[in-house]
């Protein structure tokens, strides 16, 4: 299964929940909150719904409740992907 | 009592996205309605439609509020920038508590909303946006337009078809009669999706004609029913006192509204347009004779046309008012309509012209007298407009201008 990168995380961000034009999301903002970004927890919610869909994992609220930045929704994203994988892509 | 001024005027609408544009293809008596070019409206029984073109949403819409709005809600955001940039009032100076915003609606986000129904339908809940939960409802302008401009005082939507339009502002009058420094109002809806056009042809008044330019003719003997359009008109609206002290241009005021609903269907009772416009009058202390034009609510449906000009003759007489009805070259806005007619108003006193009304030639039989092929000069303070919502909702407004004597108004 393919890994979900920082640029295909900006890029479904972009496409599903719009950019804030005072924001620069291509200056490595892995550790930026996404609160600083101008996402919110509705657009953190759009973009996993999103990604749950085009990789084929599901993402918990409680876990995505945590996540911070985008490096953690990478984390995240890919942890459960690695858990997918290693059970036969059944989990 | 304190007087409701309008300080500040947006627009987006069939006749432009601007108000100049709108205010001179108004004038013209243009006619924008044309074939539905929004989907492919072939199988539809009606086929035209008043759009507004050359919007583009990330010219006038916030990147990050694109994903999150339907058509309606991005018009509602271009027409608020619009209506605070020409009130130019400072925001900054003021509390958020002390300013409000109270529009109209009638469609909902009906385009997002179909959208996201077929997601639904077609693949599973996860194929929904989370932005349904609220794109779509009637309450989102007033939602998004109180977060971007940081309105937190009093705050509502009124939905009441085309009747809303005006009783959003009516609402917004009272606000600021109790005190609310700055209220945004009027409405914009876009119901120019197969959704919506399909909840208007089953209200049955849509025309079923493929040539714009006898689709929609109100009080004409060859009426054939309605066109819808979209868009429409928010105001700023303050207290007049408040209003001068900061030197703000004054479009003028809103005088006097009144609200009436038709008895029952079958009740063998009158309807109720006349009392409303009546109790328009008296709040505005205006007498008949004080109202240079009115911008007519205009059915193109026989019944509702005679309605309207029965109440219109009783109260000002046979051919006692000049009257006209731009809509009829952009279709019925739904809660966009009367907002946008307030404007078409307070330019019409402002400038001495009454924009006339595209495409109809008037029945006589009706006994008004509608300004059709040019605009006519006025010379007048106070002006009538008329909306009503399917349902036996009737609203009536008076707007006023500063008398040119220098006077107070009565």
């Amino acid at each position: 299964m393919t890994e979900l990168t920082l640029d295909g995380l900006i890029t479904i961000m972009r496409e599903c929940a719009g950019e804030d034009e005072a924001v620069d999301l291509d200056g490595g903002v892995e550790d930026t909150p996404f609160d600083e970004l101008g996402y919110d927890s509705l657009a953190l919610m759009e973009a996993a719904s999103r990604v749950g869909r085009d990789y084929g994992v599901d993402l918990p609220e409680d876990a995505l409740g945590r996540v911070r930045t985008p490096g953690e929704f990478l984390t995240l994203v890919n942890d459960r992907l690695a858990a997918v994988t290693a059970a036969g892509g059944a989990l | 009592m304190s007087r409701t001024v309008v300080t500040g005027i947006g627009v987006i609408a069939p006749t432009g996205l601007t108000l100049p544009e709108h205010w001179s293809a108004t004038l013209r008596g243009e006619n924008r309605i044309d074939r539905i070019s929004l989907f492919d409206p072939e199988r539809y029984p009606s086929r035209l439609a008043g759009e507004v073109r050359g919007f583009v949403p990330a010219e006038r819409v916030p990147g990050r509020l694109v994903p999150q709005t339907d058509r309606m809600t991005r018009f509602a955001i271009a027409a608020a920038d619009g209506a605070f940039a020409d009130a130019a009032v400072d925001t900054t100076g003021l509390s958020p508590l002390e300013m409000g915003v109270v529009t109209a609606n009638s469609s909902g986000g009906f385009d997002f909303g179909q959208r996201e129904l077929q997601n639904l339908h077609a693949n599973s809940p996860k194929h929904v946006s989370a932005y349904m939960s609220f794109a779509w409802f009637y309450a989102v302008n007033s939602g998004q337009l109180s977060i971007r401009h940081n309105l937190r005082g009093p705050a509502g939507v009124l939905v009441a078809e085309q009747a809303g339009g005006l009783a959003a502002v009516a609402q917004a009058r009272r606000r600021v009669r109790a005190g609310t420094r700055v209220v945004l109002t009027g409405g914009v809806d876009s119901p120019l999706c197969p959704y919506g056009l399909a909840a208007l042809m089953a209200g049955g008044r849509l025309s079923t004609r493929d040539d714009p330019r006898t689709a929609y003719l109100p009080f004409d003997a060859d009426a054939a029913g309605q066109v819808p359009g979209e868009g429409g008109a928010l105001l700023v609206v303050e207290e007049a006192e408040a209003a001068r002290a900061r030197g703000a241009r004054v479009y003028g005021q809103i005088a006097g509204y009144g609200a009436t609903f038709d008895p029952r269907p079958g009740s063998g009772r009158p309807p109720n347009l006349r009392r409303a416009i009546e109790v328009a009058l008296d709040d505005a202390e205006a007498a008949p004779a004080d109202i240079g034009v009115v911008f007519a609510d205009a059915a193109a449906v026989p019944e509702l046309d005679r309605v309207e000009a029965d109440a219109l003759a009783a109260v000002f007489g046979p051919r006692g008012v000049p009257v006209t009805a731009p809509k009829a070259g952009t279709g019925r806005l739904s809660s966009g309509a009367a907002p946008l007619d307030l404007v078409g108003a307070l330019l019409t006193l402002r400038e001495g012209s009454i924009p006339p009304t595209a495409n109809t030639t008037v029945d006589p039989g009706y006994g008004i007298d509608l300004v059709v092929g040019a605009p006519r000069p006025v010379e007048a303070t106070a002006a009538l407009v008329v909306a009503r919502g399917v349902g036996g909702f009737n609203t009536a407004m008076v707007v006023r201008t500063e008398s040119r004597t220098g006077r107070n108004p009565r």
